[in-house]
């Protein structure tokens, strides 16, 4: 079972939504995919933790073997090789790995090595455990890596995943294979635009989801009123309350301190099951 | 000479373009730039009329020809992308790389040109904005933003406009090293929360590690004290200047639910104030 947790606009609650889910429903699987700003990690404080790179195939040219036939450079449509008057440079970060200019290298001058890109993060935190990818500073492509953290999956259990924000391919490669995804928005314009954008990306790929609407109070009815005519389930509202704001400015899943939240987190989850299973 | 001015915070829904739209207001005179292509919002505020709208092209899509295609399976083996399954294309996975074109030994595949997005020159009550879209799923978000701030360049330069203020995306990775690679000074939106000083850690090394101007506002500072104390103390320590701490307050939501700009709903509110000294301050920087 994959549930991801996702929103289209940021700073809506999505990792706080992950977290206190997790921390209601039991022991299970949590992984962090918003690999440029990771969270969780910030709600759990993991201590003892295992780490591996994550590497990406990038082109190297023998520059030996290489005649400035420009190849490589014409095929690649991400603009990452530069054949100049004596030598072929390879941009890393432009590069998506794609093995083309390998491919098409007349000399077999292009070589294949790989190239560190990010990190992911493993630990056990009361009986969840945690994976979270961290990309290096500086590199462009989050995609690769939300991959790698998806592996991480088991299928068996409950996996809850965490999305980056927005609606392009990194969140499109985190909610694929997922089983239900949760979008969590706030009651305001920006929250409504963005996530009516996020619907779209969701219809599209055909996973059941349902909304969560957090900091319920702080502005209109759009959200609320958008839900209805479009027949989206509104799984939770979670009220805003300058408590939960507070316990999430130190760092505290507000489940620990509100233990009423618990059964509300158990029974969306029930909810969830009960929508998934319909679906099918 | 036109100078960009990015707003930007690593974490998402810290304000930025609340922030922004209301510097955009006090400023007067500069072109908005919504980079946020992914989730862009200043339209909402700003409510603009589209002067006119282009599409955005920056790749392809591979296209298999299901009459020569013999269900070799090579291309399927080839896709780093995991986007061929049984001889059929996964647009959203297709990256466009053409290695599946390029492979298939029966030139079965096309690479052909798709649309990825909308850019739109527009007017708004606070002066020229341009924004865009990206199509659901899209990838390419690095490449649009650099032609959000081509577009707003041109448009300043033409309108004898030195300032261009651009909207950022949240996070660090391709559409946020497209809005800052070159810009004259980047502006962080934080908060004091545990994500949130985390995430402007990351995103002020992105800013340094493109050499680009960085300082700091503190959204919502009386939040967590100790927390701002914290954002203060690592802004002093890494030559960041904190050009504000903003309150609090709801009125900024309900700005934003009346579709204004702060200091047009509130022009007489201490944050309004606030964000005057806060914009002057920019154009202080901005002459060093």
């Amino acid at each position: 079972m994959i549930i991801t947790v996702a929103s289209g606009k940021g700073g809506t609650g999505k990792t706080t939504v992950a977290v206190n889910l997790a921390l209601s429903i039991g022991p299970e699987k949590l992984l962090d995919c918003d690999v440029e700003e990771p969270n969780v990690h910030t709600l759990l404080h993991p201590t003892e933790i295992r780490t591996t790179t994550v590497t990406v195939p990038t082109p190297v040219v023998d520059q030996d073997k290489c005649t400035l036939c420009g190849k490589c450079a014409e095929f690649c449509q991400f603009n990452a090789i530069f054949v100049g008057k004596t030598k072929t440079m390879v941009f890393n970060e432009m590069c998506h790995s794609c093995g083309g200019c390998a491919i098409v290298c007349p000399e077999d001058a292009i070589t294949e090595t790989p190239r560190p890109i990010g990190k992911i993060h493993e630990s056990t935190i009361d009986g969840i455990t945690l994976a979270y990818g961290e990309l290096t500073i500086g590199e462009p492509i989050a995609t690769t890596l939300i991959h790698a953290v998806k592996e991480r999956i088991v299928p068996e259990k409950i996996n809850i995943l965490d999305a980056p924000p927005g609606t392009a391919c990194p969140v499109i490669e985190t909610m694929k294979a997922s089983d239900f995804l949760i979008l969590v928005t706030e009651p305001t314009p920006f929250g409504l635009h963005d996530l009516s954008m996020a619907v779209d990306v969701v219809r599209g790929l055909d996973i059941p989801f349902g909304v969560i609407i957090n900091r319920a109070g702080i502005g209109d009815d759009g959200v609320e009123e958008y839900c209805k005519r479009d027949e989206i389930p509104i799984l939770l509202e979670i009220p805003f309350d300058r408590q939960i704001a507070e316990l999430y400015s130190r760092g505290v899943p507000f489940v620990q301190e509100m233990p009423e939240w618990h059964q509300r987190f158990t029974d969306m989850y029930t909810h969830i099951e009960r929508l998934i299973h319909n679906g099918k | 000479m036109v100078n960009e001015v990015a707003v930007i915070s690593g974490k998402g829904g810290t304000g930025k373009t609340t922030v922004c739209v209301a510097l955009g207001k006090i400023a007067g005179n500069v072109v908005m730039a919504d980079c946020d292509v992914d989730a862009p919002d200043v339209h909402i505020i700003l409510n603009p009329s589209i002067n006119s709208a282009i599409d955005f092209v920056a790749s392809k899509v591979a296209v298999i020809d299901e009459n020569l295609c013999t269900d070799c399976g090579l291309c399927e083996e080839a896709c780093r992308f995991h986007a061929i399954t049984d001889s059929t294309v996964d647009p959203i996975g297709c990256e466009g790389c053409g290695v599946c074109a390029h492979i298939c030994p029966e030139n079965a595949i096309e690479m052909v040109e798709r649309q990825s997005g909308n850019l739109y020159d527009s007017d708004t009550r606070i002066g020229p904005l341009v924004h865009a879209k990206l199509l659901p799923g899209e990838g390419n978000s690095g490449r649009l933003v650099t032609e959000v701030r081509k577009l707003s360049t041109q448009i300043a330069t033409d309108k004898g406009i030195s300032i261009v203020l651009i909207d950022g995306s949240p996070g660090i990775g391709c559409p946020v090293i497209a809005t800052v690679t070159g810009i004259k000074l980047g502006v962080i939106v934080t908060e004091p929360t545990m994500s949130g000083i985390h995430d402007m850690q990351r995103v002020s090394e992105l800013l340094q590690k493109f050499r680009v101007k960085t300082t700091v506002i503190i959204n919502k500072y009386d939040l967590n004290l100790e927390n701002t104390e914290a954002i203060e103390r690592f802004c002093k320590n890494n030559d960041i200047e904190v050009l504000g701490k903003i309150k609090f307050d709801p009125i900024m939501t309900k700005s934003m639910v009346a579709a204004q700009t702060l200091p047009e709903f509130a022009p007489d509110h201490e944050i309004s104030h606030l964000l005057r000294k806060v914009w002057n301050r920019i154009l202080e920087m901005l002459l060093e």
